[in-house]
Order: C-alpha cells, then structure tokens, then sequence
C-alpha cells in the first residue's frame, strides 16, 4: 500500500483484478481443447470416406453433439485470444489494431455460431 | 539525431538460431493457421447440414490434392500447437526451464506431432480403405 501514489489511493483506485483474465481464459480454454481435440481427430478420421448418413448419425448423437459444440466455441474463443495477442504484437497503429481486434471478435463470435448451428440443426433433424 | 540513424538493439537474425527460438515461432504460425483451419471445419459442418449435395461438394474439395495438403497442415499444425501448448502448460506451472530440459522438451515435442500427424492419416486412409 506504501507505494501507491496519493491521487490513486483517494480516488481508491487500485487493481481491478482483471489483469490475468486474459492469461487465465487463454490457459483455461487450451487445457478444454487438448481432449477435445484429441477426441475429434480420431473420431472424424474413422469417419473418412463414410457417407454422409454415417456422418450425420455421428454428428447428431448427444454426446457428439455436445462435445463438437463446446470444441467449436473453446477454439474460437482460444483463436481470438491469440490472434489478439498477434496483432497487439505487429499492429502498432492504435485505430488498424482496434479494427483487427473487433474483426477478429465479430468473426471468431459468428463462425462459433454458425459451427454450433450446423451441429444442432443435424442434431435436431432438420 | 533523426528517426532514421538512432541506434538500434540488435536485430532478432543477428543471432544464432536456436531450436527453442524456431519452436517457439512455429507455435504461432501454428496458432494463426488453426484459424482458417477451423473456418474451414464450420464450412464443412455447414456443408453436412445443408445436405447430401453440399456435403458431396465438401468432400470432394477436401479429396483433392489440394484439399489433402491443406488438411495435411491443418493436422500438423492442430498437434504441434497442442503439444507445444502442453510445454507451455508446464512452463506456466514453473517446470522446465533448464536449457536442456527446455531443448530435449522441444524434441519431445516435434516427435509427438509428427507420430500424432501420422497416426492419424494412417488411421484415416486405413478407414478409407486405400
């Protein structure tokens, strides 16, 4: 407490607590999609060349369904952080860092969306 | 002094390149190119739920040449990020550091990714039948 300025601590400014927030997410996420994505890449490839009905039972089995569900949103999160962290790197105009870091969350979010739709209109059967 | 003749810190090609250094940017081209990788794996959900004709379309892209290289790196890429990830776990947790530790981790390393990478297309041609 000694070393915060006077101002900060009148104000009763001070860590928001947030700081490792990013770290932690970007940690949380990864540690989510090891299994994740060890269980679908060895799923998908006994599936190679398998009609599209094969594919399609697989998809829309709960489980898978959830699984595949929870991958597409880990990944795209985890994507966003670290192309975050990409541009905050090699961007140093503050106005072209801003529009990579909102392109990159307004698509990340929608790719995430459209990936979760796909699985639950096969899940659901329409 | 103007912008242009200030000194500079060494530049990053100035020194030797290490195996560490090349892993540890290798696990960002990597993540970057998981990104479009996992574009592509939403189309192809999209492609399968859309139908039968779609999905024809979908495996055909990925059938080609191509498709198989692109998916080819995709693989590599998904097992070196998450193994690479799993050092930088136990990095996190304050293990590993050593020089050695942190070379021989790194070889450890690109052998799993690379084993992983062919299980699985072994695997996969194997399903396929050929």
């Amino acid at each position: 407490m000694a070393t915060r300025f006077t101002l900060g601590r009148v104000r009763g400014l001070g860590s928001a607590k947030e700081g490792v927030h990013h770290w932690w997410m970007q940690r949380a996420s990864a540690v989510a999609l090891i299994p994740l994505y060890l269980w679908f890449a060895f799923s998908v490839t006994a599936l190679a060349g398998a009609p599209h009905a094969a594919l399609l039972a697989w998809v829309g089995a709960p489980v898978n369904a959830v699984l595949l569900i929870a991958l597409i949103a880990a990944n795209f999160y985890h994507g966003h952080l670290g192309l975050q962290v990409v541009f905050e790197d090699y961007v140093p105009h503050e106005g072209k860092r801003l529009a990579c870091l909102l392109v990159s969350q307004f698509l990340s979010t929608l790719f995430a969306l459209g990936g979760a739709l796909a699985v639950l209109k096969i899940a659901l059967g329409g | 002094m103007t912008a242009e003749n200030r000194p500079l810190s060494p530049h990053i090609f100035i020194y030797r390149l290490h195996l560490t250094t090349l892993l540890s940017g290798l696990h960002r081209i990597t993540g970057v190119m998981l990104i479009p990788g996992s574009v592509l794996l939403v189309l192809w959900l999209w492609a399968a739920a859309t139908g039968t004709e779609a999905y024809a379309t979908a495996t055909w892209a990925i059938g080609s040449w191509l498709g198989r290289l692109c998916l080819f790196g995709w693989t590599f890429s998904l097992f070196y990020h998450l193994c690479n990830g799993i050092r930088h776990l136990f990095w996190d947790a304050g293990h590993g550091f050593e020089l050695a530790r942190a070379r021989a981790s790194g070889l450890a390393v690109v052998a799993a990714s690379g084993a992983l990478t062919l299980a699985v297309w072994i695997a996969g041609y194997a399903a396929r039948g050929g």
